[in-house]
């Protein structure tokens, strides 16, 4: 291949390729790869679950079905920052529905939806395990305890 | 002669183990080696590593634990090691006192904590600014830093060590023994508390059958929900014809509201892995599964590190310590669906399908994974399991009630003073967890209800409180052991409002298979949302009550079969509720916000306007000379205007 051609090709579609041989006949891969998938892309474009389903020998409504089944697995471009509410249940008793307001306030956007400016996905989660700081929320891999509204915006102003 | 750096290298030439050429008392070795020779040398350098690995009382080292669980790590501990590693360095005392990441104590209410060990001494909601005084005045000084102690909301006394606040006298705690003390990324810790004897006992003294007997003997019923007994799954598993042979360990820890099992995982994951090679070699299996959320992402990184290792040194693989046993653990991120905590839907989920639940029979012990037999239980049920075999089942059977051996991780959240997680022998009471361990409602508040039990439990009100905790009075009073979370509620929770929270939990959470919970689930939480907007119909309760029987005895599995449980126990306990939002529009906690007025009291007012500027849609008008009004129709009930006045002005009804 030429030089020109490699640049043609989009380094996303070279590691998913690599991904689809590692799992090539193994048993239960699919979830996996659409996790490595998303991982790449992330989010799961139809043209990617289009090829999951030709290099693992799956129909592609079967790869539809399980990447709708799970809450992980998007369908859409998310922001730069995913933020995870916490609506469980201590969360729930100690205000978390408040805190929820306030970000949706300052952010503009309702529960799955990614800001204007692609900052932010806001989703609601029921329960990220560290119930014994609620109410709690998390942004990317960091959570954030003791909420109360009025720390939303500070927090926030952290990310890009 | 060479030293030993760590517990891990062999003490001298004689030492032939690897996981090529086992040694079949390689376990047993780690804590009182060497066995195969007699030298005092080896002998007394293995000693110096237990002492330092353990720090007790009369070791000539210090230790300085920080717990780094989600918990205390979203407060900063991470950073607090750091700054610690430094001040010790500065203060030359890099030589004495090393420092220690742990996993999660349970006490996140407190949390950065620290310990200093042997000393036990326990400080809590530690700052970066607090570690050069603790260098200075405990490990140079030898005092206690008495502004960082713990101080009992009840007594006012401040707790000198960990031992004696109550949070953790009233616990018995034999899962989250390691939990907060040891490295959980370092097997070596895990060694020096006799960790993988249960396994190597289990391995070289019994037979498949005489585990399964034991544990039968020990009565431990699966800590997941159900409370099935565990030794009678693992003989049916072992009993299914076939020499391909599954373990499974459920991970997916989905209730809202309880954590153990992350904890578990994040502070001692050795223990899981232990608790199943013991059950792997019982039913004869070769390969096991951690299913794990991909929402615990650092419970999964501490599983990978703990499978690594045991595989260096020979505990998982081929020929393990000589007894020709061969076993594997592989690990699966859940990709967030609660129905796969039920066991055939999460077999689906592993084999790459759909999470949706099967028909039983056949049972995932005849055919679960790939067709083959398999064996599920959940993290803490295998967590207890190597306890059994390093004490003997007589010992475990020793706590508990009855029916109900052992002891049980509850997450106690809510409106309570201490949060956190609470090992206690089954049988003890609601009153004796929540106000003795608890420490009593927040903020001096009055007690109303318990939620045990998740989604699938119910509540609890003050007449019961006195009730012992265990599988079988539990679901007699109409709620459930579950998966161990207690939520506690008080005067300000609306009961209704607590049902339409689960339903709506669990009606987004059916995976849509079976009819009745589908749909079922679905019109309960219309009715549920009705009532409390203030639109309850006269015939609601009798239509909830003839759905909630509907979708319990048709649905498939435990998701369906347990949904209408928040809904029955409320409606069993506090039905008044209910009533008052149906009858007489009105929601006696004054949390559902559609039944709620606020007006201004003009004799209390003092129209310094702090309402009307911190109103968020602007409904409130009023001046110097004018009195300040709540325009209702423009209202959306936020109460910001009340929490925001200072003279007590704005008027709920």
């Amino acid at each position: 291949m030429c030089e020109l051609c490699q640049d043609l090709i989009d380094p996303k579609e070279t590691k998913l390729a690599e991904v689809l041989a590692g799992y090539a006949g193994r048993k239960g891969a699919l979830i996996p790869v659409l996790q490595k998938a998303q991982e790449i892309y992330g989010y799961l474009p139809a043209d990617v679950l289009r090829r999951i389903g030709r290099g693992l020998k799956i129909p592609v409504a079967r790869v539809y079905g399980v990447a709708t089944f799970y809450a992980q697995f998007r369908l859409t471009p998310m922001g730069q920052n995913v933020l995870r509410v916490c609506l469980g249940t201590a969360c729930h008793v100690r205000g978390g529905a408040k805190v929820l307001e306030t970000i949706e306030q300052e952010l503009g956007v309702k529960d799955g939806g990614t800001t204007e400016d692609q900052r932010f996905t806001l989703e609601i989660v029921a329960c990220i395990g560290a119930c014994g700081l609620a109410p709690t929320m998390m942004i990317n891999d960091q959570v954030y305890g003791r909420l109360a509204p009025d720390k939303v915006a500070g927090i926030l102003a952290q990310y890009e | 002669m060479k030293t030993m750096k760590t517990l891990l290298d062999p003490c001298c030439g004689r030492c032939t183990h690897t996981p090529e050429t086992p040694c079949r008392d390689y376990v047993r070795c780690q804590t009182e080696g060497p066995l195969c020779h007699d030298d005092p040398a080896c002998r007394m350098e293995r000693e110096r590593l237990l002492r330092e690995l353990k720090t007790e009382v009369g070791s000539q080292k210090q230790a300085v634990l920080f717990c780094t669980g989600t918990g205390c790590a979203s407060s900063g501990s991470n950073k607090l090691i750091e700054i610690m590693d430094a001040e010790i360095k500065k203060a030359g005392l890099d030589v004495s006192v090393s420092t220690r990441p742990t996993g999660c104590h349970g006490f996140c209410e407190q949390g950065p904590i620290v310990i200093i060990e042997p000393a036990k001494t326990f400080y809590t909601r530690v700052k970066a600014e607090d570690i050069p005084e603790i260098v200075a005045k405990d490990l140079v000084g030898g005092e206690r830093v008495e502004h960082l102690l713990y101080v009992d909301p009840t007594t006012g006394q401040a707790a000198t060590t960990y031992a004696n606040a109550p949070f953790y006298a009233k616990q018995h705690r034999i899962v989250l023994h390691n939990c907060g003390h040891i490295n959980p990324e370092r097997i070596e810790d895990y060694f020096a508390q006799d960790g993988y004897r249960g396994f190597a006992h289990a391995l070289q003294d019994m037979k498949p059958d005489e585990v399964i007997e034991e544990v039968k003997r020990s009565g431990l019923r699966g800590r997941g929900g159900a409370g099935f007994p565990t030794g009678l799954k693992w003989g049916l598993c072992r009993q299914s014809a076939g020499d391909k042979k599954y373990i499974i360990c459920n991970a997916d820890e989905g209730d809202p509201g309880a954590f153990m099992d992350r904890s578990v995982l994040e502070g001692d994951p050795h223990s899981v892995l232990e608790g199943m090679m013991i059950a792997a070699y019982a039913i004869g299996a070769d390969e096991g599964y951690i299913y794990c959320r991909a929402e615990y992402p650092l419970a999964i990184k501490r599983l990978e590190i703990a499978i690594k290792q045991a595989e260096e040194v020979g505990l998982l693989g081929d020929n393990i310590l000589a007894s020709g046993f061969n076993f594997r653990i592989y690990i699966k991120a859940g990709a967030g669906a609660f129905v796969c905590g039920e066991e055939t839907a999460l077999i689906a989920s592993i084999e790459g399908k759909r999470g949706m639940p099967k028909v039983r029979p056949p049972f995932p012990a005849q055919q679960g994974l790939w067709g083959k037999p398999t064996n599920n239980n959940n993290v803490e049920t295998y967590s207890n399991v190597p306890h059994i075999f390093r004490h003997g089942a007589d010992w475990y059977a020793g706590f508990g009630t009855e029916k109900s051996k052992g002891t049980k991780i509850f997450a106690l959240t809510g409106k309570v003073n201490n949060t956190g997680l609470v090992e206690v022998p089954m049988g003890m009471s609601l009153r004796e967890i929540i106000f003795d361990i608890g420490g009593g409602i927040l903020g001096g508040k009055k007690f109303k209800a318990v939620q045990i039990g998740g989604p699938s439990g119910g509540c609890l009100p003050e007449s019961l409180l006195d009730l012992p905790v265990d599988y079988d009075t539990l679901v007699q009073a109409g709620a459930m052991v579950g998966s161990g979370g207690l939520v506690v509620l008080d005067e300000t929770t609306c009961m209704v409002d607590i049902a339409r929270y689960f339903l709506n939990f669990t009606q987004k959470e059916s995976c849509g298979k079976c009819t009745p919970c589908r749909e079922g689930t679905k019109r309960m939480l219309e009715i549920l949302v009705r009532i409390t907007n203030g639109e309850g119909k006269e015939e609601d309760i009798e239509t909830l009550e003839k759905l909630a029987g509907v979708v319990k005895s048709t649905s498939l599995c435990g998701l369906g079969q347990t949904a209408p449980n928040p809904v029955l126990a409320t409606l069993k306990y506090f039905r008044h509720e209910y009533e008052a939002h149906i009858r007489d529009k009105q929601c006696p906690a004054h949390a559902c916000s559609a039944l709620l007025t606020y007006t201004i009291d003009e004799e209390k007012c003092k129209k310094c306007g702090l309402c009307a500027k911190n109103c968020p849609v602007k409904c409130i008008t009023g001046d110097k000379n004018t009195p300040y009004r709540i325009d209702a129709s423009a209202c959306i009930k936020c109460g910001t205007c009340m929490e925001k006045c200072k003279f007590g002005a704005v008027v709920r009804a």
